[in-house]
């Protein structure tokens, strides 16, 4: 029970990535940008297919990221230069991607378990640093070795790696390029008044978005130990899903506080995801579902509640009306 | 400073629809020049604005500012030259955005933007500055989310964003139609202000004849796209919002007898 929960952090982690790009959209462009579905395959496809060629994985994974740029790109030059309605810009992205992505790949299905990957590396580089021991000792001197995950090596370095992302990105949301990208979604009319192009910061914008969820998608297959066609099937889904638990539960205006919501949202969604598997009579292929409510509920949830109190308070300032009357 | 030269505009050309915005403007403005437009609905003062700004792309003629022909220069590159102010006061500023975040980003107006941080320590202090100016504790509340403010408030911030880096031409869209008249008052304090303080060569579109004459130093008057009524200066300050109403029934009265005339034969 407690070990599974460690893998929920680290998928958790990792989708985090992926959360944070469909944040940049969803949320800061107002673009509900489905090419997320395809993009994070082609990370995938991507990184793998060079790892597989024996490229070295950092180099495989960067690759995989800038692919996802490029695919974030045509979707927002089909949105801002051929007035393709956003959602029908991703759709029509996502499609087209998947047979790219078959064309990268191909064949529906590349296995990486013998392959030097990412984590190999790190593990390799864990173990010569010799730093399971000291993380493992807390553990020991408790007498709760038993609840200790199986290694560090991942949970430790994936750590490292989204508080990298997170800065970096927090950094860049509050540079001017940044800043005039958030009011893009903001106000766009104002923004074009003050001679800034939004199409431009569109066009970069949903490319940034989709080298992120790239990006995730090229640790996903790496972590997974494969890349296959339809492993990113509903994963717009998945992001909004973190992207709107992370509001719900640790949401605040500040961008700083935002980015970090994203990120512990995504991590809450893999550990709900987890549990939800251990239910006896779900079955994986149920996830789907789930994940779709969970959605809705998030969503309808706030604003329901804030009828609520809206009513609450109409009644109160009428007792009060009424008893001072 | 800014010249309109043989400036035509038609909507819905060769449909049922057809409508002539603007028809042979030809008007020059030098520096410094406040210039009032009045007119009913309909008349092509939006679109005139529109046509300086660059959202609209006339059909025939040039616009040149400074010498400089920026007829076909899109909207968001010939702001680097043009201040505006809407009419809707939810138009200017971003709303999820604080005030700070808001200036910045009306900062970039006349520069590249750049991959530095937006709001610096030096640069709140001159934001604080410039929002002191306006007199309504806008500077104390510089991490307030825009969204927040009240309309007048939201309207005072648009107006300080599109003057305090100086543009070289500002236009006003009928910006105190939509607030309350008090808050109307401040918004007008606050244009003679500040477009005193840059020295800004100003068009402002309005539909309030006492609004029209008090401000500026000339008045044009529009009907069906045309410039009907000009007045300059020593001109100007003579005029009384009765001459108006008179010049206005004058010449539209002539077109109508002429039209009678014209159905009648």
């Amino acid at each position: 029970m407690i070990t599974s929960i460690y893998g929920a952090i680290e998928s958790g982690l990792i989708y985090a990535i992926m959360a944070l790009g469909v944040y940049i959209s969803f949320r800061l462009l107002d673009f509900p940008d489905l090419t997320v579905d395809g993009s994070f395959v082609t990370g995938g496809a991507v990184t793998s297919v060079m790892i597989v060629n024996g490229t070295d994985p950092f180099t495989a994974t960067i690759a995989g990221a800038i692919a996802g740029f490029f695919a974030g790109c045509i979707t927002g030059l089909l949105h801002t230069k051929g007035n393709i309605n956003p959602l029908l810009a991703g759709i029509l992205m996502m499609i087209a991607l998947y047979s790219i992505n078959l064309r990268i790949m191909g064949q529906p299905n590349i296995p990486l378990l013998n392959e030097h990957t990412l984590f190999t590396t790190l593990s390799g580089w864990w173990e010569a640093l010799n730093l399971e021991a000291i993380f493992m000792a807390p553990f020991h001197w408790l007498g709760i070795a038993d609840f200790a995950p199986r290694s560090f090596y991942a949970l430790m370095s994936l750590l490292v790696l989204i508080i990298i992302v997170k800065k970096l990105m927090d950094f860049f949301l509050r540079t001017e390029a940044g800043t005039t990208l958030r009011a893009t979604g903001d106000n766009q009319k104002m923004v074009r008044s003050f001679s800034a192009n939004t199409s431009l910061y569109i066009i970069v914008g949903m490319g940034v978005s989709n080298m992120l969820v790239a990006f995730s998608g090229a640790m996903v297959v790496q972590h997974s130990g494969f890349a296959d066609i339809n492993l990113g099937v509903g994963m717009i889904i998945i992001g909004l899903a973190s992207v709107i638990i992370g509001e719900v539960l640790f949401g605040k205006d500040k961008i700083v506080r935002m980015t970090l919501a994203v990120i512990l949202g995504a991590i809450v969604y893999r550990i709900i995801y987890s549990m939800a598997l251990r239910i006896d009579f779900l079955e994986a292929s149920d996830m789907k579902l789930i994940t779709a409510l969970i959605v809705v509920v998030a969503l309808v949830f706030p604003h329901w509640l804030g009828q609520t109190n809206a009513k609450n308070q109409y009644k109160k300032s009428k007792a009060k009306a009424a008893s001072s009357g | 400073m800014l010249s309109l030269n043989e400036i035509h505009k038609t909507f819905y050309p060769n449909t049922p629809d057809e409508r002539l915005a603007l028809v042979d403007v030809n008007q020059k403005l030098e520096a410094g020049d406040f210039v009032t437009i009045i007119g009913s609905n309909g008349a092509g003062k939006s679109t005139l604005l529109n046509t300086l700004a660059g959202s609209i792309i006339p059909d025939e003629g040039e616009v040149a500012i400074d010498g400089r022909d920026v007829t076909r220069l899109p909207e968001q590159k010939r702001a680097a030259y043009i201040g505006r102010v809407f009419q809707d006061p939810m138009a200017g500023t971003a709303p999820g955005m604080t005030i700070e975040e808001n200036m910045v980003i009306s900062l970039g107006r006349t520069k590249r933007r750049s991959l530095f941080r937006g709001v610096s320590k030096q640069l709140r202090e001159r934001f604080r500055e410039h929002l002191a100016t306006l007199e309504i504790g806008l500077e104390d509340r510089l991490n307030t989310k825009v969204g927040l403010l009240s309309g007048g408030e939201r309207q005072a911030l648009s107006l300080l964003m599109a003057t305090f880096t100086e543009p070289k031409i500002l236009l006003l869209d009928e910006h105190t139609a939509a607030l309350d008249p008090s808050k109307q008052e401040l918004i007008l304090r606050l244009t003679r202000e500040l477009v005193e303080k840059h020295s800004l060569t100003t068009v402002m579109v309005t539909h309030q004849m006492e609004q029209a004459i008090e401000f500026g130093n000339r008045l044009w008057m529009m009907d069906e796209g045309k410039i009907i009524f000009e007045a300059n200066d020593d001109e100007k300050d003579e005029l009384t919002v009765s001459d108006l109403l008179q010049n206005f029934e004058n010449i539209r009265g002539k077109r109508m007898a002429s039209d009678r005339a014209l159905l009648s034969k």
